[in-house]
C-alpha cells in the first residue's frame, strides 16, 4: 500500500484531537441549550465564545495578558538567574548540596502561592509582590535541574579539559556548562510554567490587574461566560507557551 | 637494550595505586617503574581490570593520591602536564560541538585565531579519514568516527607526550589498521613519546618499540619485549615471519594472565 493510501484511511493526529474537542463542546452546547446542564453556572460554549469576543473588543483581555506576560517573564528571568546560581552553589558545595537539596525538592511540591500575605507585607500592594511570588515559585525546579545537570556531567568530558590544563573558568564555561545545558534548560522551561501559574494565582488573590484578576473580577460580577472565557484563555496561553518552549528547546538542542 | 645514554622523557618510579572505596580497598596497581625515551613508542597490554587505565590516569595527572613518582624531563610532576596529551577509553567528544569544532577545541582554549584553528582542524579531520564530516555533530556519527574525532582533537595541540587508552577499541579491524598507520606516521614526524594501552597484540607489535605485558590484578609489569622491526613501519608488516614470532611470544606471556582473569571472572559469577 502506498503512503498516500495510508494517509487517506487514517486521520492525522491534529485532526483527531480537534474532533474530540469539537465533540465535547457539542455535547456541552446541546446540554445547556436543552437544560441538562445549568446554563448559569456552566454557560454554553457559544455564550463563552461571544463573551470572549466582547473581552477582546473592549481590550480587557489584551491588557490583562500583556501585564501577566510581563510579570511572568520578569519573574522567570529573576528566577532563572537566582535559581541557576543557587543550583550551581548546591552542586559546588557538597555540604550545602546534602543539607538543602531535599528542602528545595520539598518546596517544589508545596503550594508556595499561599505565603503571598508575607510578600504583601514586604513589597506592598504593587506588581513587585506578584513578580516576587512568581520568581519564588519558579525557582525550585530551576535550582534542582541546574544542580542535576551540573552534577551529571560525564567525568571523562571534564578530564578532557583537565588534561588540557584549562583554567577553572574555561573548564566551567567551555565544558561543564554546555554539557549541563539541556538539563538546565529543561528546568527553566518547567520554571516558566510555574511562574505563570503563580503569577495568575496571586493576581487572582490581590486586585492588581492581569489575567488572574480579570477572572476573579468577572466571577464576582457573576459574568460567568466571560469568566470561563478568561479561564480557557489562560489554559490556552499556558499550553501554547509550553509547546513553543518545547519547540525552542528541541531547536536549540537539535544537535544532541 | 641500552637506555642509559639518553635521559628519559618520562620516568615512573614505583608508581602504585590503591583505591579506597566504602566497600574496602582495591589494589589496582603494584609498583611500576619504567623509563621512556624521547620519541619512543611503547604499548601496554594486559587483561582487563589490571590497572592499565589507572596507570594512564596517573601519568596524565588525573589521579592525585598515588604512591611513587612520575617525572617528565627529570622533573617530578603533580597534576596535568601541559605537554601530555590524552585519548580516553570512553567516548569523550563534546556532543554540543560539530566535528570540526571538537577538533579545534584545544586550539580555541589556548587562543589560536579562528581561521588558523579551523584550517588545522580540517587537516586533522582529513588525516583521520573524516573529510566531509566537518559540520556533523557526534550524535550523527558512529562510535568509531567519534573516537577518531577524539584522537584528532588530542593531536591538535601537538603534545610532546601522547597517552592513548585503547583508542582503537571501538573501530573495525580495517579502520584500526589504517588509523594505526596514520597515528604512527604523525608520531614519527613529531617524534612524539607515546604510551599506548591496548588489548590487541598485533596492534602492539605493529606500532611499538617496546611492549609491556602486565599481570592480572593487581597489575605490575611482568615482561618487556623489544620489537626490533625496521622503521618506517606500516600495517603491511603483519604478514612477516618476525611479526608472527613477536605475536606468539607476547601471547605466550599474556595467556597465563588472561586465563587468571577469566577464572576469577567465572569464580565471581558462580560465587554470587
Ligand atoms: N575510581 C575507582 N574506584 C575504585 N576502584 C577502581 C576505580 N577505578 C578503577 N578501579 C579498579 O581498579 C582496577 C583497575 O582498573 P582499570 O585501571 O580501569 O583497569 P584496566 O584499564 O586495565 O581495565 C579494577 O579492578 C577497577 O575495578
Ligand atoms: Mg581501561
Amino acid at each position: 500500500m502506498s503512503s498516500a493510501a495510508i494517509s487517506q484511511t487514517r486521520l492525522p493526529a491534529w485532526l483527531m484531537r480537534t474532533l474530540v474537542i469539537l465533540f465535547l463542546l457539542g455535547i456541552w452546547e446541546a446540554g445547556s441549550q436543552y437544560g441538562f446542564i445549568n446554563a448559569f453556572t456552566a454557560p454554553p460554549p457559544s455564550a463563552i465564545f461571544f463573551a470572549f469576543i466582547r473581552l477582546v473588543e473592549a481590550g480587557d483581555i489584551t491588557r490583562a495578558l500583556a501585564l501577566t506576560f510581563f510579570e511572568a517573564f520578569t519573574a522567570a528571568s529573576i528566577g532563572t538567574i537566582v535559581g541557576v546560581a543557587a543550583g550551581y552553589f548546591l552542586h559546588r558545595s557538597k555540604m550545602a548540596g546534602l543539607a538543602y537539596t531535599s528542602w528545595v525538592a520539598a518546596a517544589a511540591s508545596a503550594p508556595l502561592v499561599l505565603i503571598y500575605p508575607l510578600f504583601l507585607v514586604i513589597f506592598g500592594r504593587n506588581p513587585a509582590t506578584i513578580i516576587a511570588m512568581g520568581a519564588l515559585g519558579c525557582m525550585p525546579p530551576i535550582i534542582l535541574k541546574a544542580k542535576e545537570g551540573l552534577d551529571g556531567v560525564r567525568p571523562v568530558l571534564l578530564n578532557v579539559g583537565r588534561a588540557l590544563n584549562l583554567s577553572a573558568r574555561k573548564q566551567f564555561w567551555m565544558i561543564q556548562f554546555p554539557a549541563a545545558l539541556p538539563t538546565i534548560f529543561n528546568g527553566i522551561r518547567i520554571g516558566l510554567l510555574f511562574a505563570i501559574i503563580n503569577v495568575v494565582g496571586v493576581e487572582f488573590l490581590i486586585s492588581l490587574g492581569g489575567l488572574g484578576y480579570m477572572i476573579a473580577y468577572l466571577g464576582d460580577r457573576f459574568d460567568y461566560p466571560a469568566m470561563y472565557a478568561g479561564i480557557l484563555f489562560v489554559i490556552f496561553v499556558s499550553v501554547v507557551f509550553f509547546l513553543l518552549t518545547e519547540r525552542l528547546e528541541k531547536w536549540l538542542l537539535s544537535s544532541r | 637494550m641500552n637506555t642509559v645514554t639518553t635521559n628519559p622523557v618520562l620516568r615512573l618510579s614505583n608508581v602504585a595505586k590503591t583505591f579506597v572505596t566504602p566497600n574496602g580497598s582495591v589494589r589496582a596497581l603494584d609498583p611500576v617503574s619504567l623509563d621512556i625515551r624521547q620519541g619512543e613508542f611503547i604499548s601496554i597490554i594486559g587483561p582487563s581490570g589490571c590497572g592499565k587505565s589507572t596507570l594512564m590516569n596517573i601519568v596524565g595527572g588525573l589521579l592525585d593520591d598515588y604512591d611513587g613518582e612520575v617525572q617528565v624531563d627529570g622533573v617530578p610532576v603533580r597534576g596535568c602536564h601541559k605537554e601530555i596529551g590524552m585519548v580516553f577509553q570512553e567516548e569523550s567528544t563534546f556532543p554540543w560541538r560539530t566535528a570540526i569544532d571538537n577538533v579545534a577545541f584545544p586550539m580555541e582554549a589556548t587562543g589560536v585565531p579562528r581561521e588558523e584553528r579551523l584550517s588545522r582542524a580540517k587537516d586533522l579531520l582529513r588525516l583521520v579519514g573524516l573529510d566531509g564530516f566537518e559540520q556533523r555533530f557526534p550524535s550523527e556519527l558512529s562510535g568509531g568516527m567519534r573516537q577518531r574525532i577524539a584522537i584528532a582533537r588530542t593531536l591538535a595541540f601537538k603534545p610532546r607526550i601522547l597517552l592513548m587508552d585503547e583508542p582503537f577499541a571501538a573501530l573495525d579491524e580495517q579502520t584500526r589498521l589504517l588509523l594505526g598507520d596514520k597515528v604512527l606516521q604523525i608520531q614519527q614526524e613529531l617524534n612524539q613519546t607515546t604510551m599506548l594501552i591496548t588489548h590487541n597484540i598485533a596492534e602492539a607489535v605493529q606500532l611499538s618499540d617496546r611492549v609491556l605485558i602486565m599481570t592480572f590484578r593487581p597489575g605490575r609489569i611482568k615482561q618487556v619485549i623489544d620489537i626490533e622491526l625496521p622503521r618506517p613501519r606500516s600495517s603491511k608488516l603483519m604478514g612477516g615471519e618476525k611479526f608472527g614470532h613477536y605475536v606468539a611470544a607476547i601471547w605466550e606471556d599474556l595467556r597465563e594472565e588472561a586465563t587468571r582473569g577469566l577464572l576469577e571472572m567465572e569464580g565471581a559469577r558462580s560465587g554470587s
